[in-house]
């Protein structure tokens, strides 16, 4: 029954530590993009087809010292920017009033069983469908049509997530709670809100995934030139494939970005939670 | 434990019918007569569908009888709830894991708004009670089951309620853990005069605990009898051995044979 709580080791030993951890992934991918190169070069594949690793990594070198140098500007840099900035604030915005929705339908049984069939259809729905739409009512050249489409993907199942949370609480902490006499108010601060974390944070992290998946291909239907999805299409379109697959790479850092971001939030907010705990 | 102290908990012609009316309809409790004196320890036995996890949820309003009287400290038993007369044990310790341990205790205080310094003081004083003061900063998932258990019974006892409502709290610890939660929790029954409302299907901790035992049956919940138990107290792991408490282990058992005999077959493996 010694419990006595473990020191914390030493940075360089936690440093190692995760490099162990983690090496198995790194040499995978630094594996697959050799293997890339190595068959782009054995079979001689035209680099429209498939540019060679180190042609997108001199490109996006490239782009980064334009971006970087005092008078020039890089395209990419300012298209992956209003990307970003597209799907930061569809996901804020979506994610946001989704939290919002369930608490307020949760808080009446009657309201959140009438309006969670039809939430979890219009999750099914393609809704990058819309986009179209979006731009149509928004205006194509206006950030706001692409940051509604992220806001409308990301909404239901974070409204739907959060909805489970807050009602799948187990029945005797509920117990629990009525034997103090608690108000409904406390009810939801110190129980159903804490219950429903755990939901909330796996809906933001596919959330973060889906608002740049969204906001690239809602710019596929049209969009200012210095957005990423415009920028795919046009240098594709052009032949230009180093440049496509670096658009692509940066679209790919940005959501790894985000997705991150989540996970050290969630570290920050639920320590308590069983996916943190160091396995003895 | 005179009886001069006062009747507690009367309950009188209860019954409870759950879905009434319709094909799925469960008399679950039916004629219940008990009545509980001030500081008793009183143990609630029998199979699994004779009703005493329901009486238990009866006398602490968490669910209300289809007919009958019941009377909680002279008023009735929402009004008993509402005051705060309840502290409440389940099987599972059903800590909050995104609390400490002391954080656990503090809960109920949080609730009826007390100080954050009394709440404090309160949960520390109730840990040293139950031997986990230096586990106050712990949280829940680094505490074995005995020991979550034991949080939980601070938990239960840190607002000073009059009544002491136990859901199975030791059904699922080991038997070692079990014995010695039995000696811990009489050690602070004693120390503290609550009324124990107990409910188990253990013979022998239903024996080595309470003053009285009810033996209930199932199909339709009845109280078969209510069995007396003057082994003096305190106890300790040697009453274990004394032949009255076998005399008595053995009663019991025979009482819960017939109860379960006396139902229709298969009755005995109804959820």
């Amino acid at each position: 029954m010694t419990l006595d709580v473990e020191k914390r080791p030493s940075l360089a030993r936690r440093i190692q530590r995760r490099l162990r951890y983690y090496s198995p992934t790194i040499a995978v991918a630094i594996g697959v993009i050799v293997l890339w190169e190595i068959i782009v070069l054995i079979f001689d594949i035209q680099q429209f087809l498939l540019p060679k690793p180190s042609a997108i990594f001199s490109e996006f070198m490239l782009q980064v010292n334009l971006w970087l140098a005092p008078d020039e500007g890089s395209l990419l840099f300012e298209a992956s920017g209003a990307t970003f900035w597209e799907a930061l604030g569809g996901f804020v915005i979506g994610c946001g009033s989704g939290i919002l929705m369930a608490l307020i339908t949760s808080r009446w049984t009657i309201i959140s069983e009438a309006t969670m069939p039809f939430a979890i259809a219009a999750n099914s729905v393609p809704i990058i469908a819309f986009a179209p739409i979006m731009n149509n009512w928004f205006g194509i050249t206006n950030p706001a049509s692409k940051m509604a489409i992220v806001a409308i993907i990301v909404f239901f199942p974070t409204m739907i997530n959060t909805v489970r949370g807050l009602t799948l609480v187990d029945a005797s902490q509920l117990e629990l709670m009525q034997s103090y006499a608690a108000k409904p108010a406390r009810i939801m601060f110190s129980l159903r809100i804490p219950n429903a974390l755990p939901f909330i944070f796996s809906a933001l992290r596919v959330a973060s995934a889906l608002s740049l998946i969204g906001a690239v291909v809602a710019e596929f239907f049209g969009g200012p030139r210095a957005t990423l999805g415009v920028y795919i299409t046009q240098e594709a379109g052009a032949f230009d494939f180093a440049k496509a697959w670096t658009a692509i790479l940066m679209a790919s850092l940005i959501g790894i970005g985000f997705y991150l971001a989540v996970l050290v939030l969630e570290r920050r907010l639920m320590p308590w939670h069983v996916s943190f705990r160091e396995a003895g | 434990m005179s009886a001069e102290q006062g009747v507690v908990i009367a309950a009188q012609g209860i019954n409870k019918i759950f879905n009434p009316g319709s094909d799925e309809e469960v008399i679950a409790l039916q004629d219940i007569n008990l009545s509980v004196e001030s500081g008793e320890f009183i143990s609630l036995i029998g199979p699994s569908g004779c009703g005493k996890s329901t009486l238990m949820r009866l006398v602490g309003d968490l669910l209300q009888p289809t007919s009958g009287d019941l009377l909680v400290n002279g008023k009735s038993a929402r009004e008993a709830r509402l005051d705060r007369d309840y502290g409440m044990v389940f099987q599972a310790a059903t800590l909050y894991d995104w609390r400490s341990v002391t954080k656990n205790v503090q809960l109920p205080l949080e609730v009826m708004g007390y100080a954050k310094e009394e709440r404090r003081k309160r949960a520390q004083a109730m840990l040293e009670m139950v031997e986990l003061g230096a586990f106050a900063g712990h949280y829940p998932w680094q505490l074995s089951g005995g020991m979550q258990q034991r949080v939980s019974i601070a938990r239960a006892l840190v607002f000073d309620p009059s009544i002491l409502l136990m859901d199975e709290p030791f059904g699922a610890l080991d038997e070692f853990t079990r014995e010695r939660m039995n000696l811990e929790l009489l050690r602070i029954w004693e120390q503290t005069g609550k009324t124990i409302i107990f409910v188990t299907h253990s013979i022998s901790e239903a024996v080595f605990l309470s003053g009285r035992i009810v033996v209930m049956s199932p199909r339709p919940g009845r109280i078969t009898k209510i069995v007396s138990n003057d082994l003096p107290y305190p106890r300790d792991f040697k009453t274990r051995s004394d032949p009255a408490y076998h005399a008595l282990v053995a009663e019991v058992r025979e009482l819960l044979r017939d109860a379960v005999g006396s139902g229709p077959p298969g009755a005995m493996h109804a959820p």
